[in-house]
């Protein structure tokens, strides 16, 4: 067997799909905390997007599939060590989205320790239509069909779309 | 901090404190949930079913937490006992009630979240600290959402005001206990579990919340509350809501998904 790089293991985890937009990858998405190399052992934690995602057992077993063969010992662990915020998708990944009819995510609030309660409100997201451009957009639903997405409307196109929250 | 090095009455507190808030999450999303399809608008529909998604994948990352610290069972601990085992915050035995009734409720329990989550961001027992990271920042769209509510109700005329205000005024008593409750909290506050006892986190919450409901001419919290706050006694509704949330688990309890 060839000696296991970290790039050949980036460069596979790259070929990972999201399984609910699969247009991105788990490294787009930034979903991959740590990737460690020891002699046999191939080690991969991910960072959990949301805490009652239902796909999270199903990404942890696609980056498995996808690692097997690559090492003796393979494992893939999900983690809550650093808290995965919308900051990390990458720009590929947020340009992947936009093509996709996603609007990405504007930055994700600094959640301080000491924010009063109502401070939240100025956090209230904005987008720019993925489709046309425009920024006439108006918030229609902070939640949407997956706990990932919020519901926009756009006033040029008069058409609905999606933003993946910023958490 | 790992649960090796946690002394035994910190450690047995720690386990109460996760169970309670793992039970005021997985109970609150099933009452979401009762509004699938029968909420006032589409748009609502949407959001308490993603809200009580969101609860319940909070609810299983603590039972996990507590599964990882005194051993057991996940699924178990969220499906296996009786209603008296259950030690949510009585405000979770009502109903969902009316549409104002949902939104009181949600918008005190989110607020008095906040603060208790707050109070737990710089936990000395890592693991809890980690998922408290992330449960904060989905919780900040819960909280936009009900402020979002509770504002359009109160000042949205007569009806839906006084729905509001009765709702509020007749849950204040119960909604204490979303921050009481917990055995031995001045233990965790001493080991660095908890930023401070939960009277504190208490009096924060509501110092926090006073200025917004003199601002909505909104009930101002009772001085107390008396009577017990987490059980063991419980709601004939929250019998009814047990009987629903079980009923698949109960008919094969061996099961495998």
């Amino acid at each position: 067997m060839r000696t296991l790089t970290r790039e050949a293991v980036w460069e596979a985890l790259a070929e990972v799909p999201d399984p609910e937009i699969p247009v991105v990858s788990v490294v787009d998405l930034g979903l991959v905390h740590t990737v460690e190399l020891d002699g046999e052992r191939l080690r991969v934690e991910l960072l959990p997007t949301f805490v009652g995602c239902p796909a999270l057992e199903l990404i942890r077993r696609s980056v498995a599939d996808r690692l097997a063969g690559m090492a003796p010992r393979i494992e893939v662990e999900m983690t809550f060590a650093v808290p995965w915020t919308s900051d990390r998708i990458t720009p590929d990944g947020r340009r992947k989205l936009r093509q996709s009819g996603f609007a990405p995510p504007g930055p994700a609030a600094v959640v301080g320790d000491a924010r009063p309660l109502f401070a939240t409100i100025a956090m209230r997201p904005t987008a720019t239509c993925p489709w046309c451009g425009s920024a006439d957009t108006a918030l229609e639903n902070l939640f949407g069909p997956t706990l990932c997405r919020t519901v926009f409307w756009c006033n040029h196109c008069r058409q609905p779309f999606e933003q993946f929250k910023a958490v | 901090m790992s649960a090796q090095v946690l002394e035994t009455p910190v450690r047995t507190a720690l386990a109460g404190l996760l169970l309670a808030m793992a039970d005021d999450e997985f109970v609150l999303g099933f009452w979401d949930s009762e509004w699938t399809g029968i909420a006032p608008v589409l748009e609502e529909d949407v959001a308490f079913a993603s809200l009580a998604q969101d609860e319940i994948g909070h609810a299983q990352a603590l039972y996990q937490l507590l599964a990882d610290l005194e051993g057991g069972d996940p699924d178990e601990l969220a499906f296996g006992r009786p209603p008296e085992g259950y030690r949510h915050a009585r405000l979770l035995d009502h109903p969902r009630t009316d549409w104002a009734f949902s939104v009181a409720r949600r918008f005190l329990y989110d607020t008095a979240d906040a603060a208790r989550l707050d109070a737990l961001a710089a936990s000395a027992y890592e693991p809890l600290a980690g998922v408290v990271a992330k449960m904060r920042r989905e919780e900040t769209y819960h909280l936009l959402h009900m402020h979002a509510w509770v504002e359009r109700l109160a000042t949205g005329g007569e009806e839906p005001r006084a729905r509001l205000a009765a709702a509020m005024e007749r849950l204040w008593p119960d909604a204490l206990c979303v921050l009481d409750g917990i055995e031995g909290d001045d233990l965790l506050a001493e080991a660095g579990v908890l930023a401070e006892p939960m009277a504190a986190v208490r009096r924060r919450w509501l110092a926090g919340l006073a200025p917004e409901l003199a601002r909505l001419g909104l009930p101002a919290p009772p001085a107390a509350q008396t009577g017990a706050c987490r059980g063991p006694g419980r709601s004939d509704d929250f019998r009814w809501l047990w009987e629903q949330f079980t009923m698949v688990r109960r008919s094969d309890p061996e099961a495998v998904w």
